[in-house]
């Protein structure tokens, strides 16, 4: 077993473990359902809206050769600067590299999952840099050293008290149990932030190849001031993001905000064409796009998994996921938690360290069923299952079915086992939820049902004898 | 109507009256019941654990067993995707790829074949009792199987049908899922168990023997004797 998986099934059995942390997550995310099923419903017709969504960016995806050189070009013509980044070290250069250039000092992030994917802030505080989150819930998680809890809704496993508890620790502020006080609280230590910083760095929920603009998604405004008040601007997006047109962002914005909170429209919706330009007052002097693969290509290459690629990040395959309401963010260990997430790491991070999210699904579906881009997700957890099988079986697996098959294929030898299960049942007792259990992962929780002492088998065949 | 059972090997021996539930609500609707005696398993556990070379080898059984049936029903909703989902994918490209295709269109789950395929709804079942339906996550989601067990239920007479809170949530079982991560599985259970005995109701019913299992397992262990769990079969064949 990997240490990933290992670290995994202690986690699990920890979070799953937490009682009343398992009941507030999910009437959180009952919340959640409910108002995003009010507002899927002011849309004429979902299903169509999401085949629709499903084709733009499967063309997308299936055309970022042109599309992404439409965009580098049309954002370039305005003064703007492309980095293609091959993978998370090359990412990290590069902003480190500009950051020493320009005399940098410090720097403001809105939410960006790709920073978190390329450990960014890590590389920017070893060399210095006074590195802060403006998101809140990216703040809070940075105040507790700790990852995103859920790559929408960084800190939803939070209760008030905990964040009182940690701004008065951290920011020496009043303890309140307000969301309003706490609001104000992190607000107030942010924007001497945002003054004080040279660089801001964002991330991007679209990048319009016909105009050359990255589309910026927020509920806080805190991406606004991130992007626009100090000097440079940099913003670090994966190279799926990419939508043909313009008019795409008509259907991708209300989606989006659908899928991931609910909302008709997220509070703020901002699209960045360039640095400042000659005769505008304010704006960045300089913006540069970092275009990050690190392993997407990999990913593009799956031609039966290609559609992940199309994922926006909106969260609803975690909301309705019952494995993530479960074992919550942490668990997985992932920078893109849920079922999304155990699609995609494994082609990110290497199949043989990351199958086991693959393995931990009921294959339920409810993920597919929410996914606004039609992504077939739960399925993909089964091809996984199967490409990792197929490069490298587990031996034991292997003994295990070959004595299925054996089984299977000879029926008398199954009536043979179907009529001795009831005597083994008798002695099961013995060694009941013991070590010597052989279905003891079962029984330490739930009680197994009795084998029948006549199966249907030979119930027909009984039947068929007394017919003649 | 001559039609062919498939009945899934857990059921064969630990549920077997679901089988004869099924024959009976079927020969009293005026059909022929057949049953292939060489068929076992689907061969979904080795297709959902990744070794689908050993989950064709007993799948083409399958194909054989029921290559000539005019309909194939199965007891259970998770095996019937098997054969109408998931077959044509593990055969793709193979040589059993049009018995596959074959199989998977003459193929229905039990409450999809009354409600659609014979056009019943009222089989003339008498049931007391206050139930509540689960929905299998492969019936609900993998066949798109919503409304006709519902339909089915509401026609029994004397039963009352309550919906729980958390009826589209699985269960927790998931085949492997169930013994290779116990700790997610069983948690899954407490959270559907907790919302059917919310309901209080007297039943729980499902199209899936499987669901049942772990959810019957959960109940036992954590709740005994509060609610007992029935095949809708069962519940159809009552009179």
């Amino acid at each position: 077993m990997s240490t990933t998986q290992n670290q995994f099934h202690r986690d699990a059995e920890r979070t799953t473990a937490d009682v009343p942390r398992r009941a507030f997550l999910r009437k959180a995310l009952r919340g959640y359902e409910v108002k995003r099923d009010e507002t899927k419903a002011t849309f004429t017709d979902w299903q169509k809206a999401r085949n629709v969504a499903a084709n733009i960016k499967y063309d997308g995806v299936n055309h970022l050769d042109r599309y992404l050189l439409e965009f580098e070009e049309k954002f370039t013509a305005r003064g703007g600067k492309v980095f293609w980044a091959s993978n998370s070290a090359q990412a990290r250069e590069y902003i480190l590299q500009l950051a020493r250039d320009r005399g940098v000092r410090s720097i403001i992030k809105s939410k960006a999952m790709t920073s978190e994917e390329i450990h960014l802030n890590d590389a920017l505080e070893s060399e210095g840099y006074h590195v802060v989150e403006s998101d809140l819930g990216e703040f809070i998680q940075q105040l507790k050293h700790e990852p995103p809890y859920h790559f929408v809704f960084p800190c939803m496993h939070l209760k008030r008290d905990e964040i009182s508890a940690l701004f008065e620790k951290e920011l020496g502020s009043a303890p309140t149990d307000s969301p309003e006080e706490l609001t104000m609280i992190a607000r107030a230590f942010m924007r001497r932030q945002y003054i004080d910083a040279d660089m801001g760095i964002s991330g991007g929920n679209f990048l319009v190849a016909e105009t050359g603009m990255v589309s910026i998604t927020e509920n806080e405004g805190n991406a606004r001031l991130t992007t626009g008040l100090p000097r440079i601007h940099v913003a670090l997006v994966g190279i799926e993001k990419v939508l043909p047109k313009l008019s795409d962002l008509a259907l991708f914005l209300p989606m989006l905000a659908t899928a991931g909170t609910g909302q008709h429209m997220t509070c703020y919706n901002s699209m960045f064409g360039g640095a400042r330009q000659p005769g505008e007052t304010d704006g960045p002097e300089e913006f540069h796009v970092v275009l990050l693969d690190n392993h997407r290509t990999r990913l593009l290459a799956d031609a039966e998994q290609r559609d992940a690629l199309g994922c926006i990040r909106c969260g609803a395959c975690l909301n309705v996921c019952p494995i993530f309401k479960n074992i919550g963010g942490h668990a997985y260990g992932t920078t893109y938690q849920g079922p999304i997430g155990s699609v995609i790491t494994p082609h990110f991070r290497g199949l043989q360290d990351w199958k086991h999210l693959s393995g931990a699904s009921s294959l339920c579906g409810a993920c597919t069923d929410a996914c606004p881009v039609k992504i077939d997700i739960h399925h993909h957890l089964l091809h996984n299952r199967r490409n990792a099988v197929d490069q490298k079986p587990v031996w034991w697996e292997k003994i295990v079915w070959f004595g299925y098959v054996q089984t299977m294929t000879r029926p008398w030898f199954l009536r043979l086992a179907n009529k001795l299960a009831p005597l083994a049942q008798k002695l099961h007792p013995l060694v009941l939820g013991g070590l010597f259990d052989p279905v003891r992962n079962w029984t330490k929780t739930r009680d197994f049902p009795e084998v029948a002492e006549e199966s249907f088998h030979d119930w027909w065949a009984k039947r068929k004898e007394q017919s003649k | 109507m001559r039609v062919t059972l498939f009945i899934p090997c857990f059921i064969d021996s630990l549920y077997p009256h679901v089988g004869v539930a099924m024959v009976k609500v079927l020969e009293r609707l005026g059909h022929e019941v057949l049953y292939p005696e060489g068929q076992t398993c689907c061969g979904q556990p080795p297709f959902n654990s990744g070794y689908w070379d050993e989950a064709r080898v007993v799948a083409s059984r399958q194909l054989e067993f029921f290559k000539d049936a005019e309909v194939v029903v199965s007891a259970s909703g998770s095996c019937g995707a098997m054969f109408k989902v998931f077959y044509p994918q593990l055969f793709e490209g193979r040589p059993e790829e049009a018995a596959a295709k074959s199989l998977s269109s003459r193929c229905f789950e039990f409450s999809d074949f009354l409600v659609n395929r014979l056009n019943v709804r009222d089989v003339g079942a008498r049931f007391d009792g206050k139930v509540t339906f689960h929905d299998g996550c492969h019936g609900l989601r993998e066949l798109g199987t919503k409304q006709e067990p519902r339909e089915l239920l509401r026609a029994v007479k004397g039963l009352e049908l309550v919906e729980m809170g958390e009826n589209e949530s699985c269960c927790g079982f998931g085949g492997m899922f169930a013994v290779k991560y116990p700790e997610i599985s069983t948690a899954m259970a407490e959270v559907k168990c907790n919302s059917i005995l919310d309901t209080g109701v007297e039943y729980v019913v499902s199209n899936d023997s499987s669901c049942l299992m772990q959810i019957q397992g959960w109940l036992d262990r954590n709740s005994p004797r509060t609610v007992k769990s029935l095949h809708l079969a069962e519940v159809l064949a009552n009179q």
